[in-house]
């Protein structure tokens, strides 16, 4: 456990993504199995068992320290796995509290810190002990169970088990990556093991004797499994593409779903439904797993369609935030599929075939399968790419008709294109329906990561609404990208010359409604959110124009943004613009 | 005899009045008593000054020659009279040179302890545990978070990031007057023996250590050295050049700060390190704990850092504790509280 812990330590602080990797496939290299396949499973999310809610980490170093220190370090620290990590008493410390209950020894020479050394120590859990204990352990001996593995690890090494348990890694690393650097393990392409996984359990014996060259490549037993998504490249030059050469589609605003049915040994077809990330979704949506039952693999989106009519994201995302699966949510927020791919035909691989091909495989196979919660992505014709571009301002009118709703803009595909995994370059082209921007004042700055941490590049910025002493502003997302580097250095300048206060890194900035720097910020959408003052969070907000210009008092209202929300589902806004959300968790 | 009539706090130092000196004021005085050359405790412009020959040796380092108008060396275990009061200087263990003031009169002894730490630490004299009626504690660590481990096991993580990253070099930033060279010898003692490079800032003080006899092995100024033999290299510097223009000539370096600060994540993220290291020259919260404990001391004053957290400790264990508002402590080296990497190596404000 120690040496994941260091490894997860490591990768917390590390902003490179080739470091990352370099640092995973170090420790996959030095680390037997089977540990280093449970911690391989760690970071690809892979695990599932009963997480340790927060109340009993409390309880558990309640009993163990006085409860104002316990606050003073809390303060302090911030974050309640990391301040138990570092003050759970361990047996060495206790050892030094009993030690002075005795007279001081006069005998200055050994040095104090000897009595906190000698003693054996607990020996520290493996991941591999902890993960295989966990998911067999009920929840009344969880408690008792975590406190003995605290008091054989070391700082580092509780934090990370306490990350484990809450189910919070978060460390920057995600399945795709973690892959990769297992599969550099072997000098094989990370697709190769993304096509592995499904099949593979932790920890993954067979995958690691395989990349060392050990045995033969696992074989995949699976009759349904995932097949690594084709992504699209957002648009960079039409005029230099020929329209001949493309198909073109809607972009949907719903989830990315791969639908996959295959014969079992049994004879019988098992039908999965994954996120584009590989993710098994299926006991989400048993209504749309029970309507595939044609052996084959699709590529769509994942929509609510009510009386014939696809629903807004935001109606979808109701039924991603209900863990429970009633009937009475099936009934509510029914799950329909809008192909587009077909990779997988019966049995026949169809993935090296042309995007053009593929198309009439589909066709041929939604009307085979003849299912009102299977449909067709309808294509857009379009001559020239001034007619697309109409197409993509008026979607009702372009060929969506009462869907348009649910168009967050247009998709083209290259009629020769292969279904490639990844992000090939020039094969797909997705086509947003331009951001929403507004005018924001800068609040709080905060210094920036590697490259960058010696400027203030973190932004955060506000709008005014009615306080209880006339208007003030609120804050209402955080940026940090979008300028260039000269309007980097400007804001830097900015920052240092108007502070109005220090918060560590962070940095209080003017903001007067004569005072202050006013700065226009492009987002996807917007949500209702609890966690903000505000009540509102934006999507994919940055930084798009410095206004050195405007007065802050000039800069936009919380009411605007209110409107832009109501207005987003049902009116296209006062600039013909729709808010968009997209790319929400799925559950 | 109160123990405030032999020590009476001041907001700019404590002040003996039998003895007619200050303990490392914060202002000019006529007679100063220095327990360590870290610049917020030894200032310059004192009339006499009483202090380790180490200590007295790098307070002239970096202030010149004139820095007081009369100095003189005292030895660890030498007992001085000063008027009414006679004073005795025992290791600190924090830097080379650093002492501790035993300070007695009439059978009441308090110890002025300074800075220390009671962990090992190759390039200075261990602490010495002095029994006493009253024990005057820094608290810059003094939250039961704070926990420092063995020094080595960090430096093991850095010799760890050395052979998984080879091509990259490893900037250290380090204070100059104690940690820097405290983590070379550490280095050293993981068996390193390639040259390792110091910033211009640090040159001084640690080639001071090499005459005391402290082996550093090859040192190189990193002034003048080429990009080539950089990347690869471990290079120190202080924690404010790492954010500098200075910087910049490593090319991608895994960033590493020596720092008890480094033990809390928030912290260690503010600045932008890759790698922390946690290794301090104070003591840690069960330093602190065990030796305010061991010294007997009935009654516990508490100058800079967290004094709350080892009051409320000290006042749950029957002791006498009270916190003092000393002013100004914690410029130079770690005890300053607030972002570690922003800090100036001499007080310079960030």
């Amino acid at each position: 456990m120690n040496d994941f812990a260091e490894l997860l330590d490591r990768l917390a602080y590390e902003p490179s993504r080739n470091n990352k990797l370099r640092l995973i496939a170090d420790y996959l290299r030095a680390t037997p199995d089977p540990e280093r396949g449970f911690a391989l499973a760690a970071l690809t999310g892979a695990l599932s068992f009963q997480h340790a809610k927060p109340g009993m980490i409390r309880t558990l170093i309640a009993e163990r320290t006085d409860p104002v220190l316990f606050e003073l370090s809390y303060d302090y620290v911030g974050d309640l796995s990391e301040t138990v990590a570092l003050m759970w008493p361990s047996p060495q410390a206790l050892r030094i509290f009993k030690s002075d209950a005795s007279p001081p020894t006069p005998d200055p020479s050994p040095p104090l810190a000897s009595l906190a050394e000698g003693g054996e120590k607990k020996r520290a859990p493996s991941l591999s002990e902890v993960i295989e204990t966990l998911s067999t352990l009920g929840k009344a001996q969880l408690p008792a169970q975590l406190a003995r593995w605290l008091d054989a690890l070391d700082e580092t090494g509780r934090w990370a088990l306490l990350k484990l348990v809450t189910g919070g890694l978060r460390i920057g690393v995600s399945a795709r990556l973690a892959k990769t650097a297992a599969a550099s393990l072997g000098g094989k392409e990370p697709n190769e093991v993304e096509i592995l996984w499904p099949g593979l359990v932790a920890p993954y014996i067979e995958l690691f004797a395989w990349l060392e060259g050990r045995a033969e490549k696992p074989t995949s037993s699976d009759p349904a499994p995932f097949r690594p998504a084709m992504l699209a490249h957002a648009l960079e030059d039409l005029a230099a593409l020929d329209p001949a050469a493309f198909i073109a589609e809607w972009k949907w605003d719903g989830i990315r779903v791969q639908a996959v049915t295959g014969a079992s040994d049994d004879g019988h077809n098992l039908t999965r439904l994954y996120s584009r990330t590989g993710e098994d979704v299926s006991k989400s949506f048993p209504d749309l797993v029970e309507a595939l039952r044609l052996p084959g693999a699709i590529d769509g989106e994942l929509l609510i369609v009510r009386d014939g009519r696809v629903q807004s994201f935001n109606v979808l995302q109701q039924r991603l935030n209900r863990k429970a699966v009633t009937p009475k949510l099936l009934q509510e927020f029914p799950a329909h599929l809008r192909a587009y791919d077909l990779l997988v035909d019966g049995t026949d691989d169809l993935r090296d075939l042309p995007f053009a091909e593929r198309r009439e495989r589909l066709e041929a196979f939604v009307k085979r399968l003849n299912d009102p919660r299977v449909d067709l992505s309808p294509l857009i014709g379009f001559e020239s790419w001034a007619a697309l571009t109409a197409a993509r301002a008026d979607p009702a009118t372009g060929g969506a008709g009462p869907d348009a709703e649910a168009v967050e803009g247009v998709m083209l595909k290259r009629r020769d294109a292969p279904y490639l995994p990844g992000r090939p370059k020039g094969q797909w082209w997705k086509w947003k329906r331009d951001p929403m921007n507004v005018d924001a004042v800068l609040m709080y700055a905060q210094r920036g990561h590697g490259k960058r941490s010696s400027y203030y590049s973190d932004y955060t910025f506000g709008v005014w609404t009615g306080g209880a002493t006339g208007d003030e502003l609120v804050p209402v997302g955080k940026a940090y990208f979008g300028f260039t580097d000269e309007e980097l250095h400007q804001i830097d300048r900015f920052v240092r010359n108007n502070t109005t206060e220090r918060f560590g890194p962070v940095r209080e900035v003017v903001h007067a409604p004569d005072k202050g720097l006013v700065l226009e910020v492009a987002f996807e959408g917007l949500q209702r959110s609890s966690r903000h003052k505000s009540g509102l969070a934006m999507r994919f907000p940055r930084i798009s124009r410095l206004r050195w210009d405007k007065p802050p008092r000039e800069a936009d209202r919380l009411e605007t943004l209110e409107r832009m929300l109501k207005n987003g589902d049902a009116l296209p806004s006062p600039s013909g613009e729709r808010v968009q959300s997209r790319r929400a968790k799925l559950p | 005899m109160r123990p405030e009539d032999l020590l009476s706090p001041t907001p700019s130092g404590v002040c003996c009045k039998p003895g007619g000196f200050f303990i490392d004021p914060t202002r000019p005085v006529d007679k100063a008593v220095i327990t360590h050359g870290h610049s917020d405790h030894a200032r310059p412009g004192h009339g006499a000054v009483l202090a380790t020959q180490e200590t007295l040796d790098l307070m002239r380092l970096r202030y010149g020659d004139n820095f007081a108008g009369s100095t003189q060396a005292v030895h660890y275990g030498e007992t001085l009279t000063l008027g009414g009061a006679t004073v005795t200087f025992h290791p600190a263990g924090h830097v080379l040179g650093s002492a501790q003031v035993a300070v007695a009169c009439k059978g009441l002894k308090i110890v002025a302890s300074g800075d220390y730490k009671d962990a090992p630490d190759p390039t200075c004299a261990p602490f010495e545990l002095v029994p006493c009626d009253v024990f005057i504690t820094e608290a810059t660590f003094g939250l039961p978070v704070f926990r420092h481990g063995d020094a080595a096991d960090e430096v093991g993580k850095l010799m760890h990031s050395v052979m998984v990253f080879p091509d990259r070099a490893h900037l250290v930033g380090a204070y100059s007057l104690g940690k820097a060279q405290r983590v070379i010898a550490l280095i050293r003692r993981a068996g390193y023996d390639k040259p390792i490079y110091l910033h211009g800032a640090m040159e001084k003080i640690t080639h001071y250590y090499q005459e005391r006899g402290i082996d550093l092995g090859e040192l190189k100024p990193v002034r003048g050295a080429s990009k080539e033999e950089l990347s690869g290299a471990i290079a120190l510097c202080p924690p404010s050049a790492m954010q500098e223009l200075w910087a910049r000539r490593f090319p991608d370096p895994v960033t590493c700060f020596a720092s008890g600060w480094m033990r809390v994540r928030a912290r260690a993220r503010q600045g932008g390190v890759q790698l922390p290291l946690v290794i301090s020259d104070h003591a840690d919260w069960d330093g602190l704990t065990a030796t305010v404990a061991a010294t007997g001391a009935g009654e516990i004053w508490v100058t800079h850092g967290q004094e709350d957290a080892l009051v409320h400790w000290a006042k749950s264990r029957g002791l006498q504790a009270r916190p003092l508002a000393i002013v100004d402590y914690g410029d130079e080296d770690e005890a300053q509280p607030e972002l570690p990497l922003a800090s100036g190596e001499s007080g310079e404000a960030t």
